[in-house]
């Protein structure tokens, strides 16, 4: 036998990507090399995701499935290198490189160009397409350069009201930019929902501060008089201003490499191919958008992949065919949730429609059913998409009991739980069936939903499927018996969120009283896991010291002495600096306690001064000068709020609009102290430039001109986030009052140790259901929480001031019960850069031999 | 007068250990430990232990060196209790990686995935403790070999 018959793969797209992941997984024999020629200069990447590119996502992350698929000696990507021409006799295809390749199979998977319509000014500096990571790119160097050049928030016009287009608006937005949809059909996204479901959806987009004109043709971009666009000219004459426009108006196919080659193409473009994806040449296929299967090109990743599965199933001697598109979309921007499946604008003979809208809410939804009103044909959803995920694997099948059910709010009772047929497919992007998602918890041990994840790809690409496919792993899991325990610990078998209730209505105040009532064993007397979270539940429930009574053994040691523990049993102390503001007096004092008692200093990231190497035994002395000199304690120990980190605002800054060192005094006084089920940052921003870097925080806080807009669930760390919109323009008033509620839900309801961008991945309704709690009060819970934080702010003392007066406190910081003046002698530190660090140990050994090192105790005079 | 807890079984050819007075038990707070100095073997170098008063006012001791971290810092963990074959066994753990050690043997419980530093076991030493009195007092092995 020859050697592996050569696939050549023109196009390194997602499609492309799925088409060699196919078939290196099933053709084991190794009968195919692989060639893909890809015009972009790196890997496929997931495009559908693109507009994540804003929220911080980095190229890397949208990376597609396995790295190691390229490394498979039997498959070569060449990248950077478009293929100008494909000669069918001589089958070979030639690459702008001037290298030419031979092939047995040649796969078009080119995709689509984005269309631009025909206008003047096109090709001004400031249009742009939105198809590829470069265009992203390029489009947010762009925003940002003008946001640093412009007075005025950049204007953004985005010409299309489609699914891309409204990407493309939400884009905008999160640069910063205030951006306006220009839709030349009567309502957005037309092609996916009928006009009421537009007209909802307009609703939407304007709440989230995105300008929409309908039947607006785009006729000219006009020039800046400082060059680069400057306003768009529509076909009624009216003109508006941009400093920047996306064209999002559709896409071609890019067929030019196939008429050339002289392959029939469709009427409006693409490679004809027949069901098994060939075209009239059977030497070469297309798949993905440049495909014209059944008549029609499809704009949509699903479709592609069932392209590649049905190509490489060929490719083996396989009989696939292609089944007909599910054009089932889900549009992917924040806070504006919107689905279309199926017959979305009943156009079976004889379909009915029910319809249920909502218009103050902003929800409108359609169930589109067979003629006897019992079989699922379609469906829009807007404003709440929540029914998605389970009603659109529904879909040719009769829906049991009321359809109209289906349609009311979450909550309301009314829909039944729909038990799927192991065929119903749930994740169309990697065709997973209910029944693979079974099979894999059943069969193959995944408990987990990353672990089911892994196992069937189901909710690796668009991830709108991921609620189905955590629903039906809890059902699988419930009837084997697997339970998947929230337990705290051995301790309780509540979980933290039910733990805090318990303790809330119960008003327990002490460990023993929570333990009888709500532990596993009265006798138990807790752990390092639920002693801490018992302590930080109390601090919130019945306010007290850290220190008072029983209270003090429940705390960590870092609670315990109000510092934090060092590798070498020393602690660090770090004095409150409140929006990272501080006086010179202040800095003096600081600097002067840390010379004094040969203390280590380093700036923090939360823009205060941390002061290393302090003894228990002297923690009392630094702190009696500390409050002395005005400082109070800056909980750096505690899993509670840190600091709320702010750029100088308006009252210095040449661009800043709000004074934001004065909104984060405000917040850190207001929340210092709250304990929390995990450490809490806050971050407040002047303009929108955001040098505080808010968007890391838990809470960020960016200035408008209007007010404030408040981000939440950011963090740094080992996985970065960066928060999402909840709110917009707030007045300072209301930004505290959403601030309050947003904390304290959280306090109430995550997991030890969860901070708050896992926690909204997992609270009832994410983002949208922390929204609803506290800007709706959905829950009814907001007077208590209004109330409670009330009771915070009130009682909140300096827990350091407080020990310092009371002598039975400062016996816990002896060094030895039976020596309380002598020293711990095991600490040693060394010089470096001008201050003390802790010797190593090969150090400690070598002055244990008498060896010249210096070391000394923590005193060390480093300072001539 | 109240003796508690004298838990240890001396080998004959080990003397008699000397007990020291090292504070009172009012010093000390329920379920949390506090360091003390205790003299050790024949040339009374000072050992850091760690005492712990449990609920039910016993009181313990453990090395203050923990193993895992080179420091000397266990006073300063949680107290707590585990069950182990049914029974409520008194713990601590470490402030610093949190290993969980049996206040009474000193045996390890649980290595928290880590390794001790060269040269230290994960247990823990123990020592005797009584109260009298209302004073808390260590048996400190001032004679023969440690």
């Amino acid at each position: 036998m020859d050697g592996p018959r050569h696939l050549v793969v023109v196009g390194g797209g997602m499609v492309a990507q799925r088409l060699v992941e196919a078939l290196r997984d099933r053709d084991t024999a190794g009968t195919w090399r692989i060639t893909v020629l890809a015009e972009e200069p790196r890997r496929p990447y997931d495009r559908v995701a693109l507009t994540s590119f804003f929220a911080g996502r980095t190229p890397d992350d949208l990376a597609l499935g396995d790295a190691a698929l390229w490394d498979d000696p039997l498959v070569t990507l060449v990248r950077g290198d478009a293929v100008t021409a494909v000669d069918r006799q001589a089958r070979t295809v030639t690459a702008a490189s001037g290298r030419t390749y031979p092939y047995d199979h040649l796969v078009l998977a080119t995709g689509s160009y984005a269309w631009v319509p025909p206008m003047e000014g096109a090709d001004l500096p400031g249009v742009f397409v939105y198809r590829t990571l470069d265009d992203v790119a390029a489009l947010r160097g762009y925003v940002t350069r003008l946001q640093e050049d412009r007075a005025h928030p950049v204007r953004g016009v985005v010409l299309g009201g489609g699914l891309l287009g409204l990407e493309a608006a939400g884009a905008l937005d999160a640069l910063g930019a205030r951006a306006t949809v220009l839709q030349v059909d009567t309502h957005l996204m037309s092609a996916q929902v009928d006009l009421g479901g537009g007209e909802a959806l307009r609703r939407l987009i304007n709440r989230i501060g995105i300008g929409v004109r309908t039947q607006a043709m785009t006729t000219r971009v006009h020039e800046h008089r400082r060059g680069g666009v400057g306003r768009v000219e529509l076909a009624d004459g009216t003109r508006l201003d941009a400093d920047v426009v996306v064209v999002a108006a559709g896409v071609r196919p890019r067929d030019e490499l196939a008429r050339a080659a002289g392959l029939a193409v469709g009427p409006r473009g693409g490679v004809v191919v027949d069901d098994t994806c060939v075209s009239e040449d059977p030497d070469v296929s297309a798949v993905g958008e440049v495909a014209c299967i059944q008549g029609a090109c499809i704009g949509l990743v699903a479709p592609g992949y069932t392209m590649a599965e049905i190509t490489a199933d060929r490719l083996l001697g396989g009989s696939a065919t292609f089944p007909g598109a599910d054009t089932a979309t889900k549009l992917k921007l924040a806070g504006v949730d919107v689905a279309s499946f199926g017959d979305a604008f009943a156009r079976t003979p004889g379909a009915l429609e029910i319809v249920w809208a909502d218009p103050v809410a902003g929800v409108y939804k359609k169930l589109v059913l067979s003629d006897d009103a019992r079989t699922l044909l379609g469906g829009v959803l807007v404003g709440d998409a929540s029914a998605y995920a389970s009603l659109r694997p529904m879909l040719g099948r009769e829906l049991p009991g009321d359809p109209s059910a289906f349609l009311l709010p979450e909550g309301t009772g009314g829909a039944p739980d729909l038990e799927l047929p192991d065929d119903a497919g749930v994740c169309s992007c990697n065709n997973v069936s209910a029944g693979a998602i079974r099979h894999a918890v059943t069969e193959e041990g995944c408990h987990d939903l990353g672990a089911v994840k892994g196992c069937t790809r189901a909710g690796t690409s668009c991830g709108s499927c991921l609620p189905l496919v955590k629903k039906l792993m809890a059902t699988e899991l419930e009837k084997l018996g697997v339970t998947v325990s929230t337990a705290l610990c051995e301790h309780f078998a509540l979980s933290r969120a039910q733990l805090y209730d318990a303790v809330r209505v119960a008003g327990a105040r002490t460990f023993t009283e929570v333990v009888e009532r709500f532990g596993t064993r009265a006798a138990g007397r807790g752990c390092d896991i639920c002693k801490p979270a018992v302590a930080s539940i109390l601090a919130t429930t019945a306010p007290g010291h850290v220190l008072d009574g029983e209270r003090a053994a429940l705390q960590d040691t870092n609670d315990h002495v109000m510092a934090n523990l060092q590798k070498d049993g020393s602690y660090s102390v770090v004095p409150r600096i409140p929006g990272g503001e501080v006086t010179p007096e202040g800095l003096i004092a600081i600097g002067e306690v840390a010379k004094d008692f040969g203390l280590y200093t380093k700036i923090t990231g939360g823009q205060r001064i941390d002061m290393f190497g302090a003894r228990i035994d002297q923690l009392p002395l630094i702190w009696q000068r500390l409050v002395d000199a005005g400082f109070e304690s800056g909980h750096a120990y505690g899993k509670s709020l840190r600091t709320v980190k702010s750029c100088v605002g308006s009252t210095w800054c040449r661009f800043g609009v709000q004074d934001s060192v004065a909104l984060a005094v405000l917040l850190e006084l207001r929340y210092r102290g709250l304990r929390s089920p995990h450490k809490i940052k806050l971050g407040v921003s002047g303009c929108a430039r955001e040098c505080a870097e808010a968007r890391g925080k838990d809470v960020g806080v960016i200035a408008t001109d209007k007010g404030w807009n408040v981000y939440v669930g950011g963090n740094g760390g080992f996985t970065p986030r960066h928060a999402r919109l909840l709110a917009e323009d707030l007045d300072t008033e209301a930004l505290i009052r959403t601030i309050d509620r947003f904390l304290l839900y959280y306090v109430r309801t995550a997991d030890r140790l969860q901070r708050t961008a896992p926690w909204i991945e997992e609270v009832e309704g994410g983002l949208d259901g922390v929204r609803a709690v506290v800007m709706d009060d959905a829950l009814g819970i907001c007077g208590d929480l209004d109330a409670q934080m009330a009771q915070h702010v009130e009682e909140y003392e300096d827990e350091w001031r407080a020990t310092l007066d009371d002598p039975e406190k400062l016996r816990r910081f002896a060094s030895f019960v039976n020596a309380p003046e002598v020293p711990d002698p095991s600490l040693a530190y060394v010089p470096e850069r001008g201050q003390a660090r802790p010797a190593t140990p090969d150090e400690r050994a070598a002055a244990a031999t008498g060896a010249p090192v210096l070391v000394a105790g923590s005193t060390l005079e480093v300072r001539s | 007068m109240t003796t508690l807890d004298t838990d240890t079984t001396l080998d004959a050819a080990v003397p008699a250990p000397t007990w020291l007075a090292v504070c009172r038990l009012d010093d000390l707070a329920r379920e949390r430990g506090v360091a003390a100095l205790v003299p050790d073997g024949p040339h009374g170098r000072l050992e850091q232990v760690a005492l712990f008063r449990l609920v039910d006012d016993r009181v313990l001791a453990v090395q203050q060196h923990d193993p895992f971290s080179d420091a000397y810092v266990l006073a300063r963990g949680i107290v707590g209790s585990r069950a182990v074959d049914g029974a409520e066994v008194p713990t601590v753990a470490s402030p610093m990686y949190k290993q969980v050690f049996d206040l009474r043997t000193g045996v390890c419980l649980d290595a928290a995935g880590k390794q001790p530093v060269v040269g230290h076991g994960p247990d823990l030493r123990t020592w005797g403790v009584r109260v009298v009195d209302g004073t808390v007092e260590v048996a400190a092995s001032t004679g023969g070999a440690s």
